[in-house]
């Protein structure tokens, strides 16, 4: 057992200001590192030292006891909360260092998100929700149509694409997400309790689909569960705990 | 691996197979073999001696012998006796099994005793079972339903095991301060 510390990312190999986050992998070991962070909300503290590496590809499941702070770890890792100290890497790229707007292009263009309750928009149909990251993207209405409609079939839900959110049921509307998340082909997918929402047979059903597709096209997962069948999905599993990590293996 | 046909009645397994026809001896093994034990496949010896036994029982008759080279092949088919055998073992509930003896327990236990890491434990522990529950969980991709049946048993069985230890940790401290105030 060691503690994840994937060490002084300052003294990584340097990388060429130009290369992409693949190319950075290649170079660098990890596309995505979180570095001793620390974040607290008011009294509490969330993170306190949090270390972690993913490589391409890799599947990483976050195991921990309610508000041991591996959500907090995923928000930051993800770029949607910023760490009170320590410090975020995706590739060559430090996420502290962007503005919100950069790093919203990015996770608008290379990071995807399934959440527990999915969050679909409800006034949009299956298809429209899937292609909303594509039209944020500035991809033309029928092509990002088209590419959903391709995503759906991909997660054998197509029958669902002109339906809405409430006309479908848990495990569709959670495959509907998952599909979202998808959809811009990401290079690191963001996963929430994604099947806490789900009864047994739908939550195996979502993460077979959501990891055999991210396999496929080699985006990293990093998954926030409590639940160990879901977590046997992974590669490797990081235990967080009163907001450290944890690694095994 | 983990595996369900362990503490399975092999007698009445047979029996079953038998109630779809008369069988020999070597039929049985296979057809055991591919249904129950992927992990354990049972070995002749076992097959005839359990035969044997039922023969010795009433619950399954010899319903002819074929001669070849080697030894002569007995058909076996189940008897009136043996029906309600099965029908009488598929009545009867399993009993739980309670895991009060568990050895992890028990290493948790020594380590607060001798004032090493628990947690440690809890933690490889952990990690062991994720292990297995990974290559259960690769297998089920390829396995057919009944394969992925008996590997969600399996499965259901790793998780509780690990909801023990998810609480076992969140209460170290408190069995800590048990195991060493009972300390003779």
């Amino acid at each position: 057992m060691t503690p994840d510390t994937p060490g002084p990312l300052a003294e990584a190999t340097p990388i060429s200001p130009t290369a992409t986050p693949a190319e950075a992998t290649a170079e660098g070991g990890s596309l995505l590192a979180a570095v001793e962070l620390r974040k607290r909300f008011g009294a509490t503290t969330a993170l306190d030292g949090a270390s972690l590496r993913v490589a391409a590809g890799e599947i990483v499941a976050l195991m921990g006891p309610s508000g041991s702070g591996k959500s907090t770890l995923l928000h930051c890792l993800a770029g949607i909360f910023p760490p009170d100290a320590g410090e975020v890497r995706y590739g060559d790229r430090s996420l502290s260092r962007m503005s919100e707007t950069a790093r919203s292009a990015l996770r608008r263009g290379e990071f995807g998100f399934v959440f527990q309750f999915g969050q679909l928009v409800p006034e949009l149909t299956c298809a429209e929700n899937v292609a909303l990251p594509l039209r944020l993207s500035g991809v033309r209405r029928r092509e990002a149509q088209r590419r959903a409609v391709g995503e759906l079939e991909r997660l054998a839900v197509a029958d669902v694409a002109r339906k809405r959110p409430g006309e479908v049921s848990g495990g569709q509307g959670q495959r509907v997400a998952v599909a979202r998340a998808l959809v811009t082909q990401p290079k690191v997918i963001f996963a929430d309790e994604p099947t806490g929402a789900l009864d047994s047979l739908n939550g195996e059903q979502v993460m077979r689909l959501l990891t055999e597709a991210a396999r496929a096209s080699r985006a990293a997962v990093v998954l926030v569960t409590h639940d160990a069948r879901v977590a046997a999905y992974s590669d490797r599993e990081v235990v967080v705990r009163d907001g450290r990590t944890r690694t095994f293996g | 691996m983990p595996c369900i046909v362990a503490v399975m009645s092999i007698g009445h397994a047979l029996l079953g197979l038998l109630e779809s026809g008369p069988r020999h001896g070597y039929d049985l093994k296979r057809s055991y073999d591919e249904r129950f034990g992927q992990d354990r496949p049972l070995h002749y010896g076992q097959v005839y001696a359990t035969l044997s036994r039922l023969l010795k029982g009433g619950l399954v008759e010899v319903d002819g012998v074929t001669p070849g080279d080697g030894p002569e092949r007995k058909r076996y088919a189940i008897t009136t006796a043996g029906v309600t055998d099965v029908e009488r073992w598929l009545a009867a509930p399993e009993k739980p099994e309670l895991y009060l003896q568990s050895t992890l327990y028990t290493k948790l236990v020594i380590a607060l005793l001798t004032g090493r890491p628990a947690a440690d434990v809890l933690d490889r522990q952990r990690a062991e079972h994720l292990n297995t529950m990974r290559a259960l969980t690769r297998r089920k991709a390829t396995g057919d339903l009944a394969d992925q049946l008996v590997c969600d048993h399996a499965l259901f069985h790793l998780e509780a095991d690990l909801r023990f230890l998810e609480l076992a940790a969140a209460r170290l401290d408190a069995l800590a301060r048990t195991v060493t105030e009972a300390r003779p």
